[in-house]
């Protein structure tokens, strides 16, 4: 078992033509991803890397039975092709693109808002359960198959938390990066809630960040809904205020979302925090949780 | 993006929010001639950067003649002013705004965010204006007042009213507040704001609502649709090698510490900088040098970095994705070799061809130091620059 995607999961690509598109569709094929097929306006009826490709998405929908839909388009294009892909009743979107205009993502909140669609991203390495469906741009030979779920705003520092797991030989169900945005189209609480209820995801690992309340929230959340151990890590003790520390999301404004007050607010909540990234796979350890 | 408040106010105007008439100066002399050509005897004239706290640092002054304008503008032109929000250094004046006087009755406060945690655009206003709202928001939040605005419906006439009544105003103010209200919203949203802030907003000694301050911040994402507004940006204002550390796409912020770090992402940057300062030291920069790393870019960041003539080591950690360990060490090599780097340079690989690009350090007969987890790498920069520390 696993969360969101597994090896039955089809996939699109939009965008599928251009570099990012190609360079992660070879690379999803060759871990196993059942891609099915990409869109890319005007190029519809052509093949690319062996899939057919479609003038639109609700054309690739009907024609492939893919339910799930990855976007690499540039920042511009992502309103119109994230609504497309949402109008064609694609059930998950991951949205890898940076620099999405954020007034453009609280539109799409609002609109799928009561619709059966969940967009993970945008600005986010994307969704992976190993050995069975990668959708993204993260190392696919850095995971293992295993137990521990693994949510996180970052791209590379999910790497690294990824990366103790499978050194000691936890593996993971599934690994969620929700980015970096100011808002984005899925919380830790959404990745929490199907952790919990995910009975091969037996620990959570949470990489958060400054900025925003999205750790608090996160944290009143386990408190009430969550059983299963939960380990945290929050980066950005060391972030002056004021300055935005590259992700979009990543500021303490107003002197709020720092690091110490979500650090405070996931203890109080039960969960077990690291202050150094390196000993997450360590805490994990001491849980003593059955090697995959 | 920043922009200045005569910017934010030419965009106000624009949109029918009530502003001063004032006058952009670039010297002592179009100062005083923005004043006489605004008429009156009496003026307010600040200095124009991005930053707020000017007030108090002496950068807003009431001026009734030209000697005094002048007086100001010889003090401030050229110079660069230090207030609660700068940093040391302080931000430079080049620009003064000469405002025709209003006379102040109360001062309120109006503002507007997109809250994240609700995905919406938030209207917020106090009867405590002119000061920190901060300050009011963390003391007594029951003192501000909140409007949020639906994304598909727009901001709605009760909810301008609602703030107006809240805000203790009375007859004509009503209606001024609630069409202000509308107008702040439409330019919000059209303009791609992330935050307006008029602190204070004012009723005059006549009754009438008036913008006395503006600040407004555009998300730079959303620059692509607005070439007009991305040719507000004001490079002088910012710091000068975030500025040119962002014409290779490397994100970087100046810190105050002296080991400079170069990572590839900004959550494993930030990382990476706690595990130094846990480690006992302090990091003299953020650094992401993003996905897409070229040898190029890694040969910027190294003259970035040492540019800052704090830095008494530099730390890289690169967890390979995408990006090849081994492309990143010939990048280091290279750049090394290049830039001549005098101080200790701590490498740590992982993932993809890590070993390779270890192996090319190696043999590369340069003075780099390789370590193979962060903890040890973030203890052998925090040791070496330690080292250098003239006893």
């Amino acid at each position: 078992m696993s969360i969101l995607v597994d090896k039955h999961t089809k996939v699109i690509c939009q965008g599928i033509t251009g570099s990012q598109g190609t360079l992660h569709t070879e690379q999803a094929i060759a871990y196993g991803t059942q891609m099915v097929g990409g869109v890319t306006p005007g190029k519809g009826g052509t093949e690319h890397l062996g899939l057919p490709v479609f003038d639109t998405v609700a054309d690739a929908v009907t024609s492939t039975g893919a339910t799930t839909s990855v976007i690499y388009v540039p920042a511009r294009f992502c309103y119109d092709s994230i609504l497309e892909a949402v109008a064609a009743g694609v059930e998950l979107i991951v949205c890898i693109t940076e620099g999405i205009p954020t007034l453009d993502m609280l539109r799409v909140k609002h609109h799928i808002n009561g619709t059966p669609t969940r967009i993970i991203g945008p600005n986010c390495p994307g969704v992976i359960t190993p050995g069975e469906c990668k959708i993204g741009i993260m190392p696919g030979e850095i995971h293992l198959p295993g137990k521990v779920g693994v949510v996180s705003r970052s791209g590379t520092l999910t790497y690294e938390a990824v990366k103790q797991t499978t050194d000691i030989g936890l593996g993971q169900s599934t690994c969620v990066g929700i980015g970096g945005d100011p808002i984005p189209g899925t919380h830790f609480i959404d990745v929490l809630k199907l952790f919990q209820a995910d009975p091969a995801t037996e620990a959570i690992v949470m990489v958060g960040e400054i900025g925003g309340t999205a750790e608090e929230e996160a944290a009143a959340f386990i408190a009430d809904h969550v059983s299963k151990p939960v380990v945290a890590y929050i980066a950005g003790v060391t972030a002056p205020k004021g300055k935005r520390m590259g992700h979009a999301g990543a500021i303490i404004a107003g002197g709020k979302g720092t690091a110490e007050e979500k650090f405070a607010a996931l203890r109080e909540a039960g969960a077990q925090t690291v202050n150094n990234l390196a000993e997450i796979g360590e805490l994990l350890n001491d849980l003593n949780l059955q090697s995959s | 993006m920043n922009l200045h408040e005569y910017q934010s106010k030419e965009l106000f105007a624009k949109y029918g929010l009530p502003v001063s008439s004032g006058r952009v100066a670039r010297t002592a002399d179009e100062a005083v001639a923005a004043a006489i050509s605004l008429g009156g005897n009496r003026w307010v004239i600040k200095v124009q950067v991005h930053a707020g706290g000017r007030g108090k640092a002496g950068g807003v002054k009431l001026v009734s003649n030209e000697t005094e304008i002048r007086a100001f503008a010889d003090h401030w032109l050229g110079s660069r002013i230090h207030t609660v929000q700068t940093t040391d250094e302080g931000q430079p004046v080049n620009l003064l705004y000469v405002e025709a006087i209003t006379e102040i009755e109360t001062e309120l406060y109006l503002g507007a965010v997109i809250d994240r945690a609700t995905a919406r655009i938030v209207v917020m206003a106090s009867a405590e204006g002119g000061v920190e709202i901060e300050q009011v928001a963390a003391e007594t939040p029951e003192k501000i007042f909140r409007a949020i605005i639906d994304p598909g419906l727009g901001p709605q006439e009760f909810q301008g009213r609602e703030l107006a009544f809240r805000l203790g105003m009375r007859g004509s103010q009503i209606t001024q507040f609630t069409r202000l209200f509308r107008d702040l919203c439409r330019m919000f949203e059209e303009l791609d704001c992330s935050l307006v802030e008029i602190n204070p907003l004012v009723i005059t000694t006549d009754g009438d609502i008036q913008c006395l301050d503006a600040k407004v911040n555009i998300d730079s994402n959303a620059l692509f649709r607005h070439p007009d507004l991305a040719e507000l940006t004001d490079p002088s204002q910012d710091d000068e090698r975030e500025a040119q550390a962002a014409e290779y796409d490397l994100n970087y912020v100046a810190l105050d510490g002296n080991i400079g770090c170069m990572v590839n992402g900004a959550g494993l940057a930030m990382g990476t900088m706690d595990l130094v300062k846990l480690r006992g030291g302090m990091p003299a920069n953020f650094l992401d040098v993003g996905g897409g790393v070229t040898v190029e870019s890694v040969s910027q960041a190294f003259k970035i970095i040492l540019a800052d003539p704090e830095v008494q080591a530099v730390l890289i950690n690169i967890f390979g994705g995408i990006v090849s360990c081994a492309d990143i060490a010939d990048g280091i090599v290279r750049a090394v070799q290049e830039v001549g780097v005098e101080v200790p340079v701590i490498v740590r690989f992982d993932g993809n061809s890590a070993e390779e690009g270890s192996r090319i350090l190696a043999n590369s007969g340069l003075n780099i130091i390789a370590a193979t987890t962060l903890p040890e790498a973030a203890e052998k920069a925090v040791a070496a620059a330690d080292s250098m520390v003239p006893a």
